[in-house]
C-alpha cells in the first residue's frame, strides 16, 4: 500500500495517527552505489586518467549495504507495510549490484541509465528520481569506499530543501518522528527531525547481513526499472589520478631496546 | 573575488581542524592575488585570534540559538552572508559538520564541491583540487569548473603558516529561520582527544588478547598526548567502542603518528591509516603486512616492548 499525498503536513498528520495505532507507513529510498571490492588493487589507466578496472570485483558500497540497506529492512520487518525502493545510478553493469540489493530485502529498484559523472550530477538525478516518489525518507552511505565524497546525501537534501542528518549510528522512529544519534568529532549527538529526511549511514546503524536462496531466488523477479537521466551538466571533472609515494622501508629496532625506538621517534622523525 | 572561510566552533573555542581551514585559505586568497574571511555562526571570544593564521576579516553572527547546529540553517545563512561578502571560493573542514553544509551549499550554490583535499589548488591552468580517494590508496586530481568553488580540507593534511595579524570582526545581521533538526544532546567523551585532530594516535588489534590489556595502549597514548584507535576485528567482537575503529570502513585518519600494537595490517586498515607521516609497527609475526608500511617497527611481545617504551618515554619527558 502506497501513500501518494502531495502535503508533507498532511502527510504527517496521518503518519502520527497510524503510528499510534502502532502501524507504520513509510516509504523509504536507499540509494546504492557500486565500488571495487576492499581488497581490491588500485591502478590507473588511460595515463592515469581512468581508474583500472581489470581483475575488479565489484560490490555494493560496504556503508549502502551493510547500514542504510540493513537497517531499512529492519524498519520493514518492525513495521511490514513500509515501503522500500532502491536507486542506482550507473550502466548495466551496476544490475548485479542492485539483483544483490534486492536478494537482501529491497522490493523495487530504479536505475538512472548513466555513468557517474560527478557527485553533484548523481545526486541530481536521485533528486529527481525522490522528488517524483514522495519518498518520507532517503537513506545514504555515510561515503562511498573510492570517491570518500561523503557528499550525496546533503546535496539531495538540499535540492529537496529538507533536513539531512549525517554520520548515524543509530536510527529509529519515535511519535512520527526521526530520533537519530549521530557520530560527530570527539562524541555523539541525539537529534530529533521530522520526516521527510535525508540520513547518511555509518557502523552502528546495523549488522551486515548475507541474502538467503529465498531472498536470491525472489530478486530476479523484482521490478527493475530503467530510467534515462535528466539533462545535467556535472560541476568538476577528474584530471588524473597518482598513487602516494613507496615508504623507503622499515626501520626495525631490537625488541630488547625499545629505548632506541624511542630515540628516533624523537631525534629522527621528530615525532614525539 | 576574495576566499571565505567556515570556521566551525564548539563551546567557544575555535576548533583545531578550522584553523587548519584558515591558514589554507589564506593561502589559496594569496595565490589568487585576493583576501580571505572567515565566518563564525555562534559565539566565541577567540575570533580575533584569526588573524594569526591570515584572516583580514570576520564575518561573525553571534546568536544563542546556532549553538545547536542544523546544516540546513546553517547553509542558508552562509549563502546570505555571502550576497554581500561576495565569496567565490569556500573553504571547509572535512569533518561531520563541513560534510553536512559543503555539499548543500555546493547544490545551493551550483558550485562544484571537491571533499577530502589534501594539497593547496593548482591554479596554473583552471582551478585543480588534490583529493584522497580509495580511503587513502591513492589520490585523484580533480577540476572545478563552476564559477564558485567549494574546498573541503582534511584535517591535518596542510603544515599551518602563522603570521601576526588581528582580524577585524564584522557582525552580521541575517534573519536566523528555524531549524527543522532538534539537538536533544550532544555527549563528549570525556578526557579523551578526537581521533580525527589527534598528532599521535596509539592503535590496537587482535595481537593484544583481550579488551583487559588494553592498559598499555591507553597507558601510552595518555604519555603522549595521542587519541587510540583500534583494528576493526577488535571492534567488531566489542573489545573497544566502533569509533575507535580506523580503516577503510571505518575512520581514515592522517596522525603525525601512528603506533599500531598487535595489528597485522590488513590491506583495509592500511587504507584507513596510511597517510599517516610516522608510522610505527610493534608485532611478533615478522611477516606481518603492517611492517612493509611502516617507518619503523619492533618485533616482538607488545606486553613486553610497549612497558619499556612507556619508561623511555617517560625518561625522555623528564630529560627535557
Amino acid at each position: 500500500m502506497e501513500l501518494y499525498l502531495q502535503s508533507i503536513s498532511v502527510l504527517n498528520y496521518f503518519r502520527n495517527k497510524i503510528y499510534k495505532n502502532n502501524y507504520l507507513i513509510m516509504k523509504i529510498l536507499i540509494c546504492i552505489s557500486k565500488t571495487p571490492d576492499t581488497t581490491s588493487k588500485i591502478a590507473f589507466t588511460d595515463n592515469n586518467s581512468k581508474f583500472s578496472t581489470d581483475g575488479v570485483q565489484w560490490i555494493i558500497n560496504p556503508y549502502d549495504e551493510w547500514y542504510a540497506l540493513v537497517r531499512a529492512i529492519e524498519i520493514k520487518e518492525a513495521y511490514p507495510s513500509t515501503v522500500l525502493h532502491l536507486v542506482n545510478v550507473g550502466g548495466v553493469e551496476s544490475e548485479p549490484i542492485i539483483r544483490k540489493a534486492l536478494a537482501l530485502g529491497g522490493e523495487e529498484a530504479i536505475r538512472v541509465n548513466s555513468d557517474v559523472a560527478d557527485s553533484f550530477y548523481v545526486a541530481s538525478q536521485i533528486a529527481h528520481i525522490a522528488k517524483e516518489g514522495y519518498y518520507d525518507l532517503i537513506f545514504t552511505g555515510k561515503e562511498t569506499i573510492d570517491y570518500n565524497g561523503s557528499s550525496i546525501g546533503g546535496m539531495i537534501a538540499e535540492f529537496l530543501d529538507i533536513p539531512f542528518i549525517s554520520h548515524a549510528v543509530k536510527f529509529d522512529i519515535s511519535d512520527g518522528n526521526a530520533l537519530v544519534v549521530r557520530e560527530i568529532e570527539g562524541g555523539e549527538e541525539i537529534d530529533s527531525a521530522p520526516f521527510p529526511l535525508v540520513v547518511s549511514c555509518q557502523k552502528g546503524m546495523a549488522e551486515q547481513r548475507i541474502p538467503n536462496m529465498k531472498g536470491i531466488m525472489g530478486s530476479r523477479t523484482k521490478p527493475l526499472k530503467v530510467v534515462e537521466p535528466i539533462e545535467i551538466s556535472p560541476l568538476t571533472s577528474v584530471v588524473s589520478f597518482d598513487l602516494p609515494p613507496a615508504k623507503a622501508g622499515v626501520k626495525l629496532v631490537s625488541a630488547d631496546h625499545p629505548e632506541e625506538l624511542v630515540r628516533l621517534l624523537n631525534e629522527e622523525a621528530k615525532a614525539i | 573575488m576574495s576566499v571565505l572561510i567556515f570556521i566551525d566552533i564548539a563551546e567557544g573555542k575555535i576548533k583545531k581542524a578550522s584553523f587548519e581551514a584558515a591558514s589554507y585559505g589564506a593561502e589559496i586568497a594569496q595565490q589568487l592575488g585576493t583576501s580571505a574571511s572567515a565566518i563564525v555562526l555562534g559565539k566565541s571570544d577567540e575570533l580575533s585570534t584569526l588573524g594569526n593564521y591570515g584572516i583580514s576579516k570576520v564575518y561573525n553572527l553571534s546568536n544563542e540559538s546556532l549553538h545547536h547546529f542544523d546544516a540546513q540553517v546553517f547553509t542558508k545563512l552562509i549563502a546570505d552572508a555571502n550576497e554581500t561578502i561576495g565569496a567565490n571560493v569556500f573553504v571547509f573542514s572535512n569533518t561531520t559538520t563541513g560534510k553536512s553544509i559543503a555539499p548543500r551549499l555546493s547544490v545551493r550554490l551550483k558550485a562544484g564541491l571537491v571533499s577530502g583535499a589534501v594539497d593547496l589548488p593548482d591554479t596554473t591552468n583552471g582551478f585543480v583540487v588534490k583529493k584522497s580517494v580509495f580511503s587513502g590508496k591513492a589520490f585523484a586530481h580533480i577540476a572545478i569548473n563552476s564559477e564558485i568553488k567549494i574546498i573541503a580540507l582534511n584535517p591535518n593534511s596542510i603544515s599551518v603558516i602563522k603570521t601576526e595579524g588581528v582580524a577585524e570582526i564584522v557582525d552580521l545581521n541575517l534573519e536566523i529561520p528555524t531549524a527543522k533538526i532538534a539537538v536533544q544532546a550532544v555527549n563528549k567523551i570525556i578526557g579523551d582527544v578526537p581521533l580525527s585532530e589527534a598528532d599521535i594516535v596509539v592503535s590496537g588489534g587482535r595481537g593484544l588478547k583481550g579488551p583487559e590489556n588494553w592498559g598499555i595502549v591507553t597507558d601510552l597514548a595518555k604519555l603522549l598526548g595521542a587519541a587510540t584507535a583500534c583494528s576493526r576485528p577488535v571492534s567488531d567482537i566489542h573489545w573497544r567502542p566502533h569509533h575507535e575503529h580506523v580503516g577503510q570502513t571505518g575512520l581514515a585518519i592522517a596522525p603525525n603518528l601512528y603506533i599500531a600494537i598487535g595489528i597485522s595490517g590488513a590491506i583495509q586498515h592500511l587504507a584507513g591509516v596510511n597517510r599517516s607521516k610516522t608510522i610505527v609497527v610493534i608485532n611478533k609475526d615478522p611477516e606481518a603486512p603492517f611492517f612493509k608500511a611502516a617507518d619503523y617497527g619492533i618485533v616482538g611481545d607488545a606486553f613486553e616492548v610497549v612497558p619499556k617504551m612507556i619508561d623511555a618515554i617517560k625518561k625522555l619527558k623528564e630529560s627535557v
